[in-house]
């Protein structure tokens, strides 16, 4: 994924992008990082054409993110939104992920299998004739991973997916997404959940990129943090966390 | 409201059936237009913000409670078509899922519930902005007030499907009476409430609120404010003035419980009930007290009604015109 | 006007008459209250071998004598209505008890009580039987439009979210001490209205860019048709057949 200079503002004038340059390469797992406006969601948003840039382009891989290309776009980019609520808007949990690859037109067998399978890559199987008001936090993480993953995207786009999650929730999440060999744009506000997934981080602020690089190093910076509103959870270290936690999947 | 089966003759369940099921086509497809692909999410969301309002008991007086019906209220946050759509969809799976309304009655509580109070809500609103200053004090005023005459011309539309397909002999007017008393009382609240939720709108996201679209913020912000105490008298006052109208026409005839019997026998007019048929014909048989009277409090209230409605039909479908995209979404798809 | 109906009626049950496709108990039930509403009020006989077939189909639903009875309750403030028909009602008056009242009026009713009653049992066997999202489908199956449906599906999806919006801002209105008693204390309830109006809008601006994102275009796309079987119909079609045979009987008895 290639964004170039975009810049977008709201129609009420409120600018929220400011000139973001953000490259990822296939295969990565990029944490973004910053504060509450900073503009991550928007950039989500613009990954897959939901918000038109004001300037700018966005290129996944070689395709340009335009009106035209729209179809393909959705289908290559999936974006998992903040609020399980919003993502899982069908009765059921089988449907829901039957939503998009019914949308890019399977049918009958062929549509059943791919729900099984995303429901099984992310443990959820058992509850696909659940209606998904009725899942726990964790479970509808999940599943929203999975109405994603059903259409089997080549980047993935996560907004915030461990806010609201229980300890064990947020455990399970980490180990589905680790097991995940996809591409990954992570917003999140949970530090600790950055470094154990992602080797990359960018920190945006203000409508810009202002940090780019290795999670562990951007952690321990102190000043760069606080300047983005950043902080630590107390106690955590993020150079005995990386000594002492399971070493990150090799990439 | 939500009236069980057996309230009203087959003949006329079907008719308002089919009034109602015409009306909900013709709204399909003008928010198909308005909201295009955002129509499904949209109302149906919609759809469960009137449900759940309905739930809202606001007191009314020393404990007792009441609660909003939400047609108008509809109808000017999202447009007359949106608005007869979304709590059609509310009433119907109340009926089928909730056990909630007859499934036979389901035309008519489609029509006195959705159709009239959206479109004939919606007409008076817009009567009203025309008459009241362009702002928000104006735009709240003639809220409250359409609402609040949205319930009434929905009871008047029950008390006239009465006269049509009454299944006992209770006189037309002692229904119009009953019912119209009883809903200016309701309305009184369902007006405070319409007008001060879409006030709150208002105040918050005033291009959320369809029935304003043709005013920009500067022009809504021109705001007298207006004291709750002064809305209540206002209000309270209008429906006085009507009630004195309307009693003029329906106060219930005194000595309707001593009515002398007619000379009809009950089985001759109880079955011409059963078959349905001739209904029109018969109701006079069945007791009216005063026939002219009747008849000219049923015409003039179904002549308000169709007028109402007839003209909040024809707004919404205007607008089709008159309004290329209504696009509150900051997205450009 | 009864309000706060937030839950569902269905009956969690492994009964024949759960097992029907949804499509086929809708067209039962429409055609068992359209029975009952033409049937002439004066053969009482008829309306008690409706209500003797009905009692029946509860029990192999295995839904329980007492839910129904209480769900019965929605219709009180008609029935109340009913009771007053006759001292209200014109023709021919009778003494009841020492009263006078409409003879007309008494059948009246009679019949507004009979039908609704049956009606109503209807409506919560349907509900009670059928889940939600099946009955959506089964008005798909019959023909309603797939859009009406698809708005029907996402209130349903929603109101539990929504009512519980509601159910917080009222908890937080009442530890502030708000306890309204008069129409002019509504102002804060109002407000939350408002409130709620533009919250539930905004969220369905959000779940219309999750379902952009999963390549909608503006039409749902068609799952899970249950295609209902010839011997389903038939099994149906009992209840509603014996309501008709009743009412014809009934018709050609009076003639």
């Amino acid at each position: 994924m290639d964004i170039r200079d975009v810049h977008f503002a709201y129609p009420d004038g409120r600018k929220a992008l400011r000139g973001v340059d953000l490259r990822i390469e296939h295969g990565q797992r990029v944490a973004l990082l910053g504060p509450n406006g900073a503009g991550k969601t928007t950039l989500a948003l613009h990954c897959n054409g939901i918000y038109e840039a004001d300037a700018g382009s966005i290129h996944i891989g070689a395709l340009p993110v335009t009106d035209a290309n729209l179809p393909e776009i959705r289908r290559c980019v999936g974006l998992v939104f903040q609020d399980p609520d919003d993502q899982l808007f069908m009765p059921t949990v089988r449907d829901d992920v039957a939503f998009g690859p019914a949308n890019l037109g399977l049918r009958g067998e062929e549509l059943d299998v791919r729900v099984a399978e995303a429901l099984d890559a992310v443990g959820a199987a058992d509850v696909a004739g659940r209606a998904p008001h009725h899942l726990s936090g964790g479970e509808q993480r999940r599943v929203a991973l999975a109405t994603v993953q059903a259409m089997r995207p080549d980047l993935l786009v996560l907004d915030e997916p461990t806010s609201g999650l229980d300890p064990a929730g947020r455990r399970e999440l980490v180990d589905v997404l680790r097991g995940l060999s996809i591409t990954q744009l992570v917003i999140t506000h949970d530090l600790p959940f950055a470094l154990e997934l992602c080797e990359r981080a960018v920190i945006m602020n203000d409508g810009r990129a202002t940090a780019d690089g290795a999670t562990a190093d951007l952690l321990v910076d102190q000043g760069l943090l606080h300047a983005n509103r950043l902080e630590l959870p107390f106690g955590f270290d993020p150079a005995v966390a990386r000594r002492d936690n399971r070493p990150t999947s090799p990439r | 409201m939500h009236a069980p089966d057996g309230f009203l003759n087959a003949g006329t369940a079907v008719a308002t059936g089919a009034v109602s099921a015409g009306t909900i086509a013709v709204a399909l497809r003008r928010t198909r237009e308005q909201l295009r692909d955002k129509q499904v999410p949209l109302a149906g969301i919609s759809a469960a913000f009137i449900f759940a309002a309905q739930m809202f008991n606001f007191p009314v007086a020393a404990g007792t409670t009441g609660h909003l019906l939400g047609g108008a209220l509809a109808a000017i946050l999202l447009g007359p078509a949106t608005g007869a759509l979304v709590v059609t969809v509310v009433v119907v799976v109340q009926a089928l899922a909730f056990a909630d309304g007859g499934l036979t009655a389901l035309g008519y509580n489609v029509l006195n519930m959705a159709v009239i109070t959206s479109f004939g809500g919606y007409a008076i609103f817009l009567l009203l902005r025309r008459l009241l200053p362009s702002n928000a004090t104006g735009v709240i005023l003639a809220t409250g007030v359409a609402a609040g005459l949205s319930v009434v011309l929905s009871s008047m539309a029950f008390s006239i499907e009465w006269l049509f397909g009454a299944t006992a002999p209770v006189p037309f007017d002692t229904v119009f009476g009953a019912m119209v008393g009883v809903h200016l009382l309701i309305g009184i609240g369902e007006a405070i409430i319409s007008a001060l939720a879409v006030g709150a709108v208002l105040v918050a996201r005033p291009d959320l609120v369809y029935g304003v679209k043709d005013l920009d913020r500067a022009t809504l912000a021109e705001r007298p404010a207006m004291g709750m105490r002064g809305f209540l008298i206002g209000g309270v006052l209008v429906a006085l003035l009507f009630a004195v109208v309307v009693s003029q026409f329906a106060a219930p005839d005194p000595d309707g419980l001593e009515r002398v019997a007619t000379d009809t026998g009950f089985i001759d007019s109880a079955q011409d009930h059963a078959f349905g048929s001739s209904v029109f014909a018969d109701y006079a048989t069945t007791g009216v007290a005063n026939e002219t009277l009747s008849l000219a409090i049923a015409g003039t209230a179904g002549v308000v009604i169709t007028l109402a409605v007839g003209s909040g039909l024809f707004f919404a479908l205007r607008d089709r015109r008159r309004e290329p995209d209504r696009d509150h979404h900051h997205a450009a798809v | 006007m009864g309000a706060g109906h937030a839950h569902a009626l269905y009956v969690h049950e492994h009964s024949p008459v759960h097992r029907l496709a949804p499509q086929v108990k809708l067209a039962a039930a429409f055609g068992f209250v359209l029975a009952v509403a033409v049937t002439p009020r004066e053969a009482m006989w008829a309306f008690a071998i409706d209500a003797a077939a009905l009692a029946v189909v509860v029990r192999l639903a295995r839904l329980p004598v007492a839910f129904v009875l209480a769900r019965l309750a929605v219709i009180l403030p008609f029935i109340t209505f009913a009771f007053l028909i006759p001292f209200v009602g014109s023709g021919e008056r009778v003494d009841v008890l020492g009263v006078s009242v409409s003879q007309a009026g008494l059948w009246g009713a009679w019949n507004v009580l009979a039908k609704a009653t049956l009606g109503a049992t209807v409506s919560i066997l349907l509900a009670g039987t059928t889940e939600i999202p099946s009955i959506l489908r089964g008005m798909a199956q019959l023909r309603v439009p797939e859009t009406f449906t698809a708005i029907a599906a996402f209130m349903i999806r929603y109101l539990e979210l929504i009512a519980g919006d509601l159910r917080r801002m009222r908890t937080a209105m009442t530890a502030r001490g708000y306890d309204p008693r008069w129409l002019w204390q509504a102002r804060p309830i109002a407000t939350s209205a408002g409130a709620l109006f533009i919250r539930s809008y905004e969220r369905g601006e959000r779940v219309h860019a999750a379902m952009l994102s999963r390549g909608y275009t503006g039409t749902m796309p068609a799952l899970d048709r249950r295609v209902a079987t010839k011997r389903e119909w038939l099994i149906a079609a009992i209840a509603p057949g014996v309501a008709t045979g009743t009412a014809i009987t009934a018709f050609l008895a009076l003639m």
